[in-house]
């Protein structure tokens, strides 16, 4: 059964957790990342491995955490490791089969710019938080996941700066630049799911959500967007996979109220 | 090696934390040295080279209140909240004073910090691949690896004057166990020249067991006991993270007066170790 009450968010939520198979190793960003990977792990994904860039290895938190480190995540943990172990053996050393990314401007081979807006890099009008852990997520995770809702402000054409790769310039610019892995496979917003072109990686849209139109996805679109040539409606929300979200929100603002 | 000194918070600043030292004050989220951060704001301290990971509302105080020349990190914001004002009016608008900016991503300081701690003069990984870091950061290098030919990234060693971390517990040799989220603080110490470690509480026995995470007496300068000394951050064991205060902050730090009114009234006028509860 399907209910057609859902918010955009909640559709770009569950598509994302869908994206996410049982049994993968997750590398999981704050924010959406998080909520859409830990509604996986509760519906159809059991034995998804969550871990967080605090070092919190296979973590299955009942609550969404703030930050990257909340104590709920090292409670529910299999163990907890040093950062720098974190990123060494973990993430460098091959074990993430998928690098789960949000960010604030994203260019059309899948290119995200956490770092400044406008201006220059020392005086500029936007000082965004930086890098973080994604640039090294977004070379040695096998692929990765974007999650970002849409909008021309969001989906530019042009990046005022690189902080984690994506496919590059196009074509075969991301092996060139050293990067080993597949970069972004799938980008999914509030709109629509894109994939890269095989040949270009320009992303282009897959799936439209269920009541969106092409011009709106054209209007919240920084470039020229692209269409594959069969796009198909993304598949709405299950009341199961709605109801479970709903909850683990609800559990996380009683909790994050509780706390004075 | 001289071991830990256990004395007052208000002693082990004097004494350990200089004007124009680089201070790095660490803790991934969890245990973040706030009672030290704001004891250093009260002993006006200057020109500081602020270093962390994840700079938090603790160094958007410092920076506010004039402690740092520089800021070294790897994400500057107020987790799950949005920006920090603070940082960001000192880098676009130069308030209170200039802000140089050395900027890395987490994997590169965490690996600067292990080859601080393993004595080394570079760290090398793979990483900063494809990315605009490089052309704003002159320490971020490459070299090839002798046997692969691959290339990988290089950036110096991390080698505070001042590491500054809290902690669990302390015993009554000055032996430190950290516990939970342990982030860089292990490596920061090692790294240091010095070192303060605030710790909940003093006790005759860690309790640790044969693996946990210690910090032998004779790897720090300095320990005081200051209950809740992480406070808005947490102590895994003893209080959790208090998120409505993170929330809280942004409204306080965007404006200038708000933000020097507030400091005035829950950090400088406070005494050493009472918090800001």
């Amino acid at each position: 059964m399907s209910d057609r009450t859902y918010t955009a968010d909640e559709m770009m939520t569950v598509a994302a957790s869908r994206a996410l198979r049982n049994g993968q190793v997750c590398f999981v960003g704050i924010g959406q990342p998080s909520a859409a990977a830990n509604l996986a792990r509760q519906t159809h994904a059991p034995d998804v491995v969550l871990i967080y860039e605090s070092g919190t290895l296979e973590t299955r938190p009942d609550v969404l955490p703030l930050s990257i480190g909340d104590g709920e995540l090292a409670e529910t943990a299999l163990t907890n490791v040093s950062v720098p172990e974190m990123f060494r053996y973990w993430l460098q050393g091959g074990r993430i089969d998928v690098g789960f990314l949000g960010a604030a401007q994203v260019d059309r081979y899948g290119n995200i710019n956490t770092t400044v807006i406008g201006g220059t890099y020392l005086k500029p009008k936007t000082r965004l938080p930086g890098a973080g852990g994604a640039p090294e997520i977004a070379t040695s995770a096998r692929e990765t996941f974007i999650l970002l809702r849409q909008s021309p402000r969001a989906f530019v054409e042009k990046l005022d700066f690189i902080t984690s790769l994506g496919h590059g310039s196009g074509g075969n610019s991301r092996a060139e630049a050293g990067a080993k892995t597949l970069g972004p496979t799938r980008l999914i917003s509030d709109l629509c799911q894109m994939a890269p072109h095989p040949e270009t990686k320009e992303l282009t849209v897959t799936t439209i959500h269920p009541g969106v139109t092409r011009d709106q996805i054209i209007a919240a679109t920084g470039w020229a967007i692209r269409f594959a040539d069969s796009v198909t409606e993304t598949p709405v929300p299950e009341l199961s996979e709605l109801a479970v979200l709903r909850e683990i929100h609800a559990r996380t603002a009683r909790a994050h109220a509780g706390q004075a | 090696m001289p071991r830990a000194v256990i004395t007052s918070l208000k002693e082990a600043v004097a004494e350990n934390v200089r004007d124009g030292d680089s201070l790095s004050l660490e803790g991934f989220t969890h245990l973040i040295p706030y009672a030290a951060g704001h004891e250093i704001i009260r002993q006006g301290r200057r020109d500081l080279t602020l270093i962390r990971m994840t700079p938090d509302i603790i160094f958007d105080q410092m920076i506010g209140m004039g402690c740092a020349r520089k800021l070294v990190f790897s994400w500057g914001g107020n987790p799950g909240v949005g920006s920090l004002h603070r940082m960001r009016d000192a880098i676009e608008r130069d308030w209170p004073q200039p802000l140089e900016i050395e900027e890395h991503s987490h994997g590169a300081m965490a690996n600067a910090y292990e080859a601080g701690a393993a004595g080394l003069p570079c760290a090398v990984f793979r990483g900063y691949i494809g990315n605009d870091l490089p052309k704003v950061n002159d320490r971020i290098r490459s070299v090839e690896c002798p046997f692969t030919g691959e290339k990988l990234a290089a950036i110096p060693a991390m080698r505070p004057d001042v590491a500054v971390i809290h902690a669990q517990k302390a015993d009554r040799r000055g032996n430190v166990l950290l516990e939970g989220i342990i982030g860089v603080q292990k490596e920061a110490v090692l790294a240091a020249s010095r070192s303060i470690v605030t710790v909940e509480e003093i006790v005759d026995d860690l309790g640790g067991g044969p693996n946990a995470v210690i910090l032998p007496s004779w790897t720090i300068s300095a320990i005081a006991a200051v209950p809740n000394g992480a406070f808005p951050s947490y102590a895994h064991g003893y209080y959790p993270r208090d998120n409505s205060f993170y929330k809280a902050w942004d409204p306080i730090a965007r404006d200038r007066e708000t933000f020097r009114a507030w400091m005035d009234s829950h950090v400088m006028q406070r005494k050493t170790g009472e918090g800001v509860q």
